[in-house]
């Protein structure tokens, strides 16, 4: 009996350990960044551009990259996954071989490592599309597409957050009651009618989300940009397509792995991450929030 | 019932869910401007019935149907024909009620405005006399740009009526309307199917007997998948023709 | 009811609703297939034999031999000194071999030891991750009071929402000094402390599906046990945790896609070294990292290029087979354990 309690102990505690070790994980890295984070930035810093060989200054040029990169993504990747969702819950045949083989695509999209994706960019978009733009466009031997810019690496993204948009817009599709669909039908509303009137309307929040959720992880995502468009200092900002630009997490790397004098410059990389961190949560926070409000407005 | 017009003939109409017989044989007249009830033990078959008349059931995947349904001389089941018209000749209320989340007089509106009437005068015309057919009006007038969902669970079924009625159908489907209401909310549904049969033919479902036979003026019987009595609702309450009718509205099952 | 009102009518709205829409989501699969095509076709001119061209490396490599961080150095240092092939292009033979010099003037393709550093790596996310995540959803399904629960499900969110290289750069400057402290050892970046770092990132994918495949075991199972007087940790021990391997299993395969293609990770905290070694404690170079730090340093076309592009088929390949099995043979055999077929 009492060997039983000790195992019964045991097995509580192990697992209550490992909870605890998560909430530590989570708490001392988010704390670490904050401390050494919020200590650097200013107002200067947030809007100046790097000086003295990026050892001073500010990060405006990468946090104004990485907008620019989501917008682009977004812009292209939202209205794609959007539509695939649609077609997912509202007009597939559920046992059809088209439908099935689209879903495995989905599900296959969202397994591919990220840097996969920056290969693809790179060999497609860069190589392939941008070369034979250059090739049709410009005079011989220059190059404008063919090269790393905001437009590849902005659908190098699309692609990869696509899955995240088409999952979270098909969730928001699935909790709009059947009974409306059928109340708008019987009325004798088509389809696309009872589409656009009745259920789009009523999953905008669940596609917000979805929207947010990407650009979230658009943002926070390096490896597919390392090679498609992301550069290590420019001192202006993008003003075509076909420029490359700075951005925050490759501005962190590059900076604590690569900048002459790594130590000196530790605090602009906090301060940095620090930046990045709060962007990308005060995204998924606002996209978790949305959901609430959805799950909570079907349940009525 | 030779003097009634048919507005409806069933022939011989099966319905399959997959491999699973669901309806077997259903022939029967539904007359014009009556009410006609449809009874059963649940799971027999008279929802889904009465979802083959406007072809509701062609949303769901992997069911088949053959017979015929004859509306007005037409074959419902005809290839030629358009079912979203169909649905606009044939209006629907649902066991639980389903406004859009929309204010009272767009749930009204929205059949008229996919027939593409766009005028502010008609529509508020529709809306009004929907509303007032619907028995609502007097309780709504004043706040039409109230949700729909905030209105009680039987003003919000007879916003459903309302709603459907502004299509202008000839035939109006229920499927237990009044199964989720309260007896007060229930009597009201029940008065206004009593009213409204003057203008539409009315085919409801019930799994209320007394409702059927206080509203309809013809019941038919149904029982796993066929349909064992049809006749006046007088006769079948009081002289049922069959052992299970008898057995079903004595209590004895079901 | 007039029948010509009711004739079939022909909307072109609908169609080219229907039409646009079917069309717009075959772009998922098209873009499926030319990920494959693309990322495979860049590999192709090491197995035709790839051109003279490539043997001569240009200088501006030279220079920046000190990208993709601190370990980077003592390859560069190593390519310098030891050099016997004299083979520029990528034969199969160089390919399996254990020396990744890439950027030397004999440049040596042999992809072994960034595969085995991989699987290093992701051996020590995993195992440091498994346990860990399995165990916190266990405690969150059976045993955690209220507030745990409530406090676990945003921590959880919380650490997934953390970009990669934000943990990275955690693990190069806070746990790569933590680590070394307690265990005393030369390097600073090296396999353990990549490992771990990977883990922060593989253990919230572990914990979810974990969580839910518990949480879809049959309250009337844990019922069962409990009423026949089995007590909590004995219910979740041998009836929970059984029930729900299936789920676990999947869980760790999708955890082993994920440490084993992360890049950023891995490319600021294992030291990028592409050394062969049995230690846990020094640097490693992944075949993520490996990709992430010279891609932008070679020249189009060359053997290098494809060579790096032939990793990406493998990783790509690998996270692809793993995700399949996770996906089907798991899923299916989840539903039918539940559905005792």
């Amino acid at each position: 009996m009492i060997q039983k309690k000790i195992l019964s102990a045991s097995v509580s505690s192990a697992t209550a350990l490992s909870a605890f070790f998560i909430l530590a994980i989570v708490a001392v890295v988010m704390g670490n960044i904050i401390i050494e984070g919020s200590s650097t930035i200013t107002w200067e810093f947030l809007t100046g551009k790097p000086t003295e060989g990026m050892t001073q200054g500010g990060i405006f040029p990468a946090i104004f990259g990485t907008f620019l990169l989501v917008v682009i993504m977004s812009i292209i990747g939202v209205p794609i996954g959007t539509i695939t969702a649609i077609y997912l819950t509202e007009y597939a045949n559920q046992r059809s071989p088209f439908a099935r083989l689209i879903r495995f695509a989905v599900n296959t999209l969202a397994g591919i490592p990220a840097i996969v994706f920056g290969l693809f960019g790179l060999g497609f978009f860069i190589q392939f599309v941008g070369s034979s733009m250059d090739k049709a466009l410009m005079p011989a031997g220059q190059l404008r597409w063919g090269q790393p810019n905001i437009l590849w690496a902005s659908l190098t993204m699309a692609i990869l957050t696509l899955p995240v948009v088409i999952v979270s817009v098909e969730e928001a599709l699935k909790s709009v009651p059947r009974e409306l669909r059928e109340a708008s039908l019987a009325l004798g509303a088509t389809k696309f009618e009872t589409i656009w009137k009745i259920v789009l309307p009523n999953s905008l929040a669940g596609m917000l989300t979805g929207g947010i959720l990407a650009v979230s992880r658009g943002a926070g995502e390096v490896a597919p940009i390392l090679f498609t468009g992301a550069a290590y200092f420019l001192p202006k900002l993008p003003n075509s397509l076909s420029d490359q630009f700075m951005e925050l997490g490759y501005h962190i790397y590059i900076m604590s792995t690569q900048s002459p004098d790594v130590e000196a410059t530790r605090g602009i990389q906090y301060a940095t991450t620090l930046v990045l961190l709060v962007l990308t949560f005060a995204l998924n926070f606002s996209a978790i929030f949305l959901r609430y409000r959805v799950r909570k407005n079907m349940a009525h | 019932m030779n003097e009634l017009k048919t507005k409806i003939r069933i022939d011989n109409f099966n319905f399959y869910y997959g491999k699973k017989h669901a309806l077997k044989n259903i022939s029967m007249n539904v007359p014009e401007h009556r009410v006609t009830a449809l009874i059963g033990p649940s799971g027999c078959g008279k929802s889904t019935f009465l979802r083959s008349l406007n072809r509701m059931n062609d949303l769901i995947e992997h069911t088949r149907c053959d017979g015929t349904v004859v509306v007005d001389n037409v074959n419902i089941y005809d290839d030629a024909i358009d079912v979203v018209e169909l649905r606009k000749k044939i209006g629907m209320i649902f066991q639980r009620s389903n406004p859009f989340p929309k204010s009272i007089y767009d749930n009204v509106a929205y059949g008229p405005r996919i027939n593409n009437i766009k005028e502010k005068k008609q529509l508020d015309e529709i809306v009004e006399r929907s509303l007032i057919r619907a028995a609502l009006w007097d309780e709504v007038k004043d706040d039409l740009s109230k949700s729909g969902l905030a209105l009680s669970g039987g003003q919000q079924q007879r916003l459903c009526i309302a709603r459907a009625v502004a299509v202008d159908p000839e035939i109006l489907l229920m499927d237990e309307p009044a199964s989720a209401l309260d007896p007060l909310a229930t009597t009201k549904i029940e008065e206004l199917i009593h009213e409204l049969k003057g203008k539409y033919t009315i085919v409801i479902v019930t799994h209320n007997m007394q409702q059927a036979a206080r509203v309809s003026d013809f019941t038919a019987f149904f029982y796993m998948g066929e349909q064992i009595e049809f006749d006046e609702t007088k006769k079948i309450f009081t002289m049922p023709g069959k052992k299970q009718t008898e057995d079903y509205i004595t209590g004895r099952f079901g | 009811m007039p029948q010509n009102q009711l004739k079939k009518k022909f909307r072109l709205g609908e169609v080219i609703a229907e039409k646009v829409v079917t069309i717009v989501a075959f772009f998922s699969l098209a873009m499926i297939t030319l990920i494959f095509v693309f990322v495979f076709r860049e590999t192709l001119p090491i197995f035709y034999g790839a051109d003279a061209e490539a043997s001569s490396v240009p200088a501006q490599i030279e220079q920046q031999e000190t990208y993709g961080g601190e370990g980077v150095q003592e390859v560069a240092m190593q390519s310098k000194t030891s050099s016997h092939d004299t083979e520029g292009i990528a034969s199969i033979d160089n390919l399996t071999g254990t020396t990744w010099q890439p950027v030397s003037g004999k440049p040596k393709f042999g992809i072994v030891p960034l595969v085995l550093g991989s699987l290093k790596v992701s051996l020590i996310a995993v195992l440091f991750a498994v346990p860990i995540a399995i165990l916190a959803a266990l405690f969150t399904s059976s045993f955690a009071p209220k507030w745990a629960k409530e406090l676990m499900k945003p921590a959880i969110e919380i650490l997934a929402g953390i970009p990669s290289v934000v943990i990275g750069f955690f693990a190069l400057i806070v746990l790569a000094s933590l680590i070394q402290n307690i265990f005393g050892y030369q390097y600073r970046l090296n396999a353990f402390v990549g490992g771990v770092a990977l883990s922060f990132a593989v253990i919230p994918i572990i914990y979810s599906i974990t969580e839910d495949a518990i949480s879809r075991v049959p309250g009337s199972l844990t019922e069962a046990s409990l009423a026949l007087g089995a007590s909590k940790w004995e219910t979740a021990i041998y009836v929970v945790l059984p029930a729900a391997t299936p789920g676990i299993f999947a869980a760790v395969l999708l955890g082993i896609g994920r440490a084993f293609g992360e890049t950023m990770i891995v490319l600021m905290a294992t030291g990028n070294a592409a050394m062969l070694s049995a230690s846990l404690f020094e640097p490693v170079r992944t075949m993520s990292a490996t990709i992430g730090a010279e891609m932008a340093e070679v020249v189009f076309g060359e053997t290098h290029y494809n060579v790096l592009f032939l990793i990406g088929s493998i990783l790509f390949l690998f996270t692809f087979v793993l995700n399949a099995i996770a996906e089907l043979f798991v899923r299916q055999r989840m539903m039918k354990k539940f559905q005792g077929i």
